[in-house]
């Protein structure tokens, strides 16, 4: 039965259960489909790779022998005549918080069938993430042009924090904006009722469900995920 | 642990009862929600406030880890799952500790050489 994932299967405890799974025949993640297994461990690689850039960030920093700029005063915006510090970064938190909230939900609601709100809660989820991108687009040119911040070197201290800075923020806001084109691929083929109807999708032959919706909400909190690591580790240190 | 209870649950003849696919009550989405605006408000106010030194990094690290606890464990569902999947995932990311520690390892040795050698005079 392998495309059974609906069925039940009894679980030993503990350490025991991961042996017998692992050591069954054909499949180790029981009533897991396999393209949620596949994203886990897609996402499992991105996690090496985010975390070899937040490592090689901390090496550069600790051996960097010029004061590195604080990114408390550096992220700091004018707001009614008043210097908030890092407060642009912490807006951009709360809506890629925001979006995940509302992306966990459409799973949910996508689960029970409910075309309608899926459909919406998706819409809000990439207006959200596109908000984040949008928000991002700001700050880069807000260092660019304003502080002359660049890869090669700035004026405020250590010249590694330009490419530190670029090379971390423009991957994970090219995450953020290739997880926005997706969620707006999947809530067309939710409001188009392709799940709902097990019509097979671009260039697959398998039937569609609302599978899609758990797995692309893996990808979108995973961005999230790391966004909690680049805001402790390069904003607040 | 939670999982494990529901699993062995279902195992016991409430087949009936099972859903597709991981369908969990709205209430607990909004509740983590909130939980995490709370986190991140809070390692927002350590750097408002100007903590610093070692409550600085334990205060930004505690709330890092308790969100991206929350975020795995509840929006991307993974203590409802089985623990062959978790372990699969959770365990390799603890690789990371030892290049963690090269890394701190190398930049000591780096910022050393760089004292002894961009310092004039000394050599």
């Amino acid at each position: 039965m392998p495309t059974n994932t609906v069925e039940p299967l009894s679980l030993p405890e503990g350490v025991q259960g991961i042996v017998a799974d692992w050591s069954s025949d054909q499949r180790a993640f029981k009533n897991v489909p396999w393209g949620k297994a596949m994203m886990w461990i897609f996402l499992l690689s991105d996690t090496f790779i985010f975390s070899s850039f937040l490592i090689s960030y901390m090496t550069v920093r600790m051996s960097a022998t010029e004061p590195w700029p604080n990114p408390s005063e550096v992220f700091a915006l004018t707001l009614w005549g008043k210097k908030i510090p890092l407060i642009l970064i912490a807006i951009m938190t709360f809506v890629l918080i925001s979006s995940s909230g509302t992306m966990a939900m459409a799973v949910k609601f996508g689960y029970e069938k409910n075309r309608k709100i899926t459909f919406i809660l998706l819409l809000i989820t990439a207006a959200l993430g596109a908000t984040f991108v949008g928000m991002q687009a700001f700050e880069w040119t807000k260092l660019i042009f304003d502080e002359g911040i660049r890869p090669w070197g700035n004026p405020l201290g250590a010249a590694q924090f330009g490419s530190v800075f670029f090379m971390i923020t423009g991957f994970h806001g090219t995450h953020v904006s290739i997880g926005v084109i997706f969620l707006l691929i999947v809530a067309t083929k939710v409001i188009r009722g392709d799940l709902d109807h097990q019509r097979p999708g671009f260039m697959t032959g398998r039937k569609g469900s609302y599978e899609i919706v758990e797995i692309m909400g893996l990808y979108w909190h995973f961005v999230d995920l790391v966004w909690v690591f680049i805001f402790a580790v390069f904003y607040l240190w | 642990m939670a999982h494990a209870e529901v699993q062995q649950h279902d195992a016991h003849g409430h087949r009936h009862a099972h859903v597709e696919g991981q369908q969990h009550p709205i209430g607990i989405y909004l509740k983590i929600w909130g939980l995490l605006f709370v986190l991140s408000t809070a390692s927002y106010l350590v750097d408002y406030f100007h903590f610093q030194g070692y409550l600085r990094w334990f205060l930004i690290i505690v709330f890092m880890l308790l969100k991206a606890g929350l975020i795995v464990a509840v929006f991307m569902h993974m203590m409802w799952e089985r623990l062959a999947l978790l372990y699969a995932i959770l365990v390799p990311t603890l690789l990371l500790m030892v290049l963690l520690g090269i890394g701190a390892l190398e930049a000591d040795y780096t910022f050393f050489t760089r004292g002894v050698f961009f310092v004039k005079g000394l050599l």
